[in-house]
């Protein structure tokens, strides 16, 4: 990194609140609170959906009416009211967008705020941007470039006007609507999220990044992503999110889905910025987020993410891998300060041949948070040389937090290699002592000493997220150690 | 320079420095030395400010400033350096990085923008060649699967880069074969200049043939017992610390 950087990564330092927790004043499209067959009618309508979808939706609903809350994560909270939320929020726009320029001034103030300028990345660094506010994708850049190559890249709600057939071909078969009470409820009321299609044989020469800001009051972001790479393509996709500060708890229930087909290759970096509430626990977003991607032959899937937001977080991007040879990946880094709550992990179902999957998980712990890494490796009985390897490892800041480790690994083919490590460590006293003696405060020393504890993780990063990563790491530990 | 007067310390409910004083000018290098448990370490520690131990009287000035009113991250960046005797590992951290946020963290200090990557680059260049510290430990995580060996040329690496005023160096002799003590006095003694002092603490006569101390002095029981030139480590090296003992009690 360089020196500037680490200054600025300084100065920030010393803005001791949540930065993102600005609203942004844009007159939205609200319906009333509360979830009934009537609203998914209403949302349906108001997207313009062809009826097959709605009749998704609805099959989703009549689902979800008979599930239950799941409580076997290592997090208490408590449960959203579903019937005081909207289930639907649009930034209100006249008519359909030709260029940024005709984008709402206030929306393209809170792009820039958030440090996602889209004219700058335009100009800078390549990355199309798709800006999910609340539950509406309001602009996507780059589009033509991509269009040449084939590639789409754009809001889920345009994806269903345009291109229904791939949509409907795709949507739901990585994370059916009945998967969990979650990814049911997201199936019934999503209203908006990113579609991206890479083409064959397509190498997507740029990284396709969508943010996420849940902005107005009361609302729930509920979107859903589909990325769908056809044979022998290759895509990196980013995703961001923020939220501004809110006394009371905000609902994100997403669902994304990955298909990488024969020889596909896809890397999926997250970094979540939820608001995580106050130092007391009041506030913050409840995260509850599907994943799941499925690898064909020869294909990877990488779900890359550094989790340092929310009040609640219940997330577990997993893997399929459904054709012999394919590769999934799993490297995370997970933040928990004061009273936030983070049961996360990953699952990686190996059905192939010769199927092979990483794990590294990095928790840190400080407050009086608690950080579980729950996960499974399971291993089928066709998927003879399957192979996993797992690093766990956690590391508390303070006496009061809780790191918590639920490995589960299920090998039913004789000829499969699983390996586990998993460590629990205090930061040291000596390794902050040792900083300090050289003259480098105790603030920037544990942030020293955590984004190399971290350093496998961020690694993967692409280039623009590993800054900003390294940033909300040492941001979200300030005064964290006791 | 250096000015301890009175100094009594103490780790939980021991007391471990009753008394202790001593004056280092710029330019001298003082060896201290004594039998275990005499404080040796805790002198460096407490020099350092390190938190477990406490200060119940005397007082520390560093060129007039009061040392012992200062975070150990401000006595650094005041020009104080400890060589530890068992120095940290901090996995993932290059030692390059650490130095850098170390030398910034100094320069900030003192009011000056950060170190250019050039200017950081040729200083590292001197002073690795200083300690014959090989390019692939210098880019490696902060002393970790170094040997002891390495270790020890590292922290006089990050002395040579940190350029202190007064360099305590604790125990830098234990577990250094002959060649790495070799190595790593010349190291100190390249550092020593009219401007800069040393304390030197060392159970064994072996490393003052190295590095030639201007005073020596035993400490026993938390506090300077006998003060003298170099000739008294090797008096000590011959007769041992009982003598001294008898002596005192005499």
């Amino acid at each position: 990194m360089k020196g500037t950087e680490e200054e600025n990564l300084l100065s920030e330092v010393t803005e001791k609140n949540y930065e993102y927790g600005f609203t942004t004043e844009i007159e939205s499209d609200t319906i009333a609170p509360g979830l009934d067959e009537s609203v998914i009618r209403t949302i349906s309508k108001k997207k313009n959906e062809p009826d097959w979808l709605l009749e998704w939706r609805l099959e989703a609903f009549a689902a979800w009416t008979k599930m239950e809350e799941p409580e076997w994560a290592h997090v208490a909270y408590e449960k959203p009211d579903l019937q005081s939320i909207s289930f639907y929020s649009a930034p209100k726009q006249k008519k359909e967008l030709a260029s940024l320029d005709e984008v709402d001034p206030e929306l393209l103030k809170t792009m820039d705020k958030l440090g996602i300028s889209v004219e700058e990345q335009k100009k800078l660094s390549g990355v199309a941007v798709d800006f999910v506010m609340d539950s509406v994708s309001v602009a996507t850049s780059f589009k033509e470039t991509l269009g040449e190559l084939g590639v789409i890249f754009c809001s889920l709600g345009e994806a269903i006007q345009e291109h229904p057939e791939l949509v409907r071909k795709y949507i739901g078969t990585v994370v059916p609507q009945r998967d969990n009470y979650y990814a049911a409820l997201n199936s019934a009321v999503f209203t908006d999220g990113s579609f991206c299609y890479i083409p064959k044989g397509v190498r997507c020469p740029m990284e396709l990044s969508t943010y996420f800001r849940i902005n107005q009051a009361g609302t729930g972001q509920f979107e859903r992503t589909l990325i769908v790479a056809d044979e022998g393509s290759y895509v990196s996709y980013l995703e961001g999110c923020t939220a501004p500060q809110r006394d009371e708890n905000q609902l994100h229930a997403a669902v994304v889905e990955i298909i990488s087909h024969d020889e596909a290759e896809v890397k999926y970096s997250t970094v979540q910025n939820w608001y995580p509430g106050d130092k007391d626990g009041k506030g913050g977003v409840f995260n509850f987020v599907t994943k799941r991607g499925i690898c064909h032959r020869s294909a990877k899937i990488s779900w890359t993410q550094v989790e340092t937001g929310s009040a609640v977080t219940w997330k577990y991007p997993s893997c399929i891998l459904k054709g012999d040879d394919s590769i999934g990946e799993f490297f995370s880094v997970a933040v928990t300060n004061n009273k936030q709550q983070a049961d996360t992990g990953t699952k990686m179902i190996h059905l192939g041949r010769r199927t092979r999957s990483t794990i590294i998980s990095k928790g840190i712990s400080s407050g009086e948070s608690q950080n579980s890494y729950r996960g499974l490796v399971q291993i089928h009985p066709g998927a003879e040389n399957a192979r996993n390897f797992s690093v766990c490892d956690s590391l508390l800041m303070t006496d009061r937090c809780g790191a918590h480790t639920f490995p589960y690994i299920e090998a039913k083919t004789p000829t499969a290699q699983i390996e586990h490590e998993a460590t629990t460590s205090k930061i040291g006293e000596d390794q902050i002592f040792y900083c300090q003696q050289r003259g480098i405060e105790e603030e920037e020393a544990i942030g020293l000493i955590v984004k190399g504890y971290a350093k496998d993780v961020l690694n993967k990063l692409p280039m623009e997220f590993a800054v900003e990563a390294q940033k909300l790491l040492t941001i979200s530990l300030e005064g964290s150690v006791g | 320079m250096l000015k301890i007067k009175n100094l009594h310390a103490k780790v939980g409910d021991n007391e471990i420095l009753n008394g202790l004083n001593l004056e280092v000018k710029p330019g001298e290098l003082h060896a201290i030395m004594g039998p275990n448990g005499s404080g040796k370490s805790t002198l460096a520690a407490v020099l350092a400010g390190r938190e477990a131990y406490e200060v119940t009287d005397g007082m520390v000035e560093l060129d007039g400033t009061d040392l012992l009113d200062l975070e150990a991250s401000d006595r650094a960046r005041e020009g104080v350096f400890l060589a530890f005797q068992y120095p940290i590992e901090i996995p993932g951290v290059s030692n390059l990085n650490f130095m850098k946020a170390a030398v910034n963290a100094k320069r900030a200090h003192q009011g000056q923008p950060p170190i250019k990557a050039k200017d950081f680059l040729a200083k590292v260049k001197e002073c690795s060649s200083l300690v014959e510290l090989d390019g692939k430990l210098r880019d490696r995580s902060v002393n970790e699967g170094f040997s002891g060996g390495e270790k020890k040329r590292n922290e006089i690496f990050q002395m040579a880069i940190l350029e202190p005023k007064l360099c305590v160096l604790d125990e830098t002799d234990s577990g250094l074969d002959i060649d790495a003590l070799r190595v790593v006095s010349k190291g100190v003694n390249a550092m020593r200049s009219k401007d800069r002092a040393f304390i030197v603490i060392t159970h064994y006569q072996r490393l003052l043939d190295h590095i030639i101390p201007d005073f020596v002095h035993v400490l026993s029981n938390g506090r300077i017992v006998k003060s003298g030139g170099k000739e008294l480590a090797l008096e000590l090296e011959d007769k041992g610390y009982d003598w001294i003992k008898e002596e005192q009690n005499a």
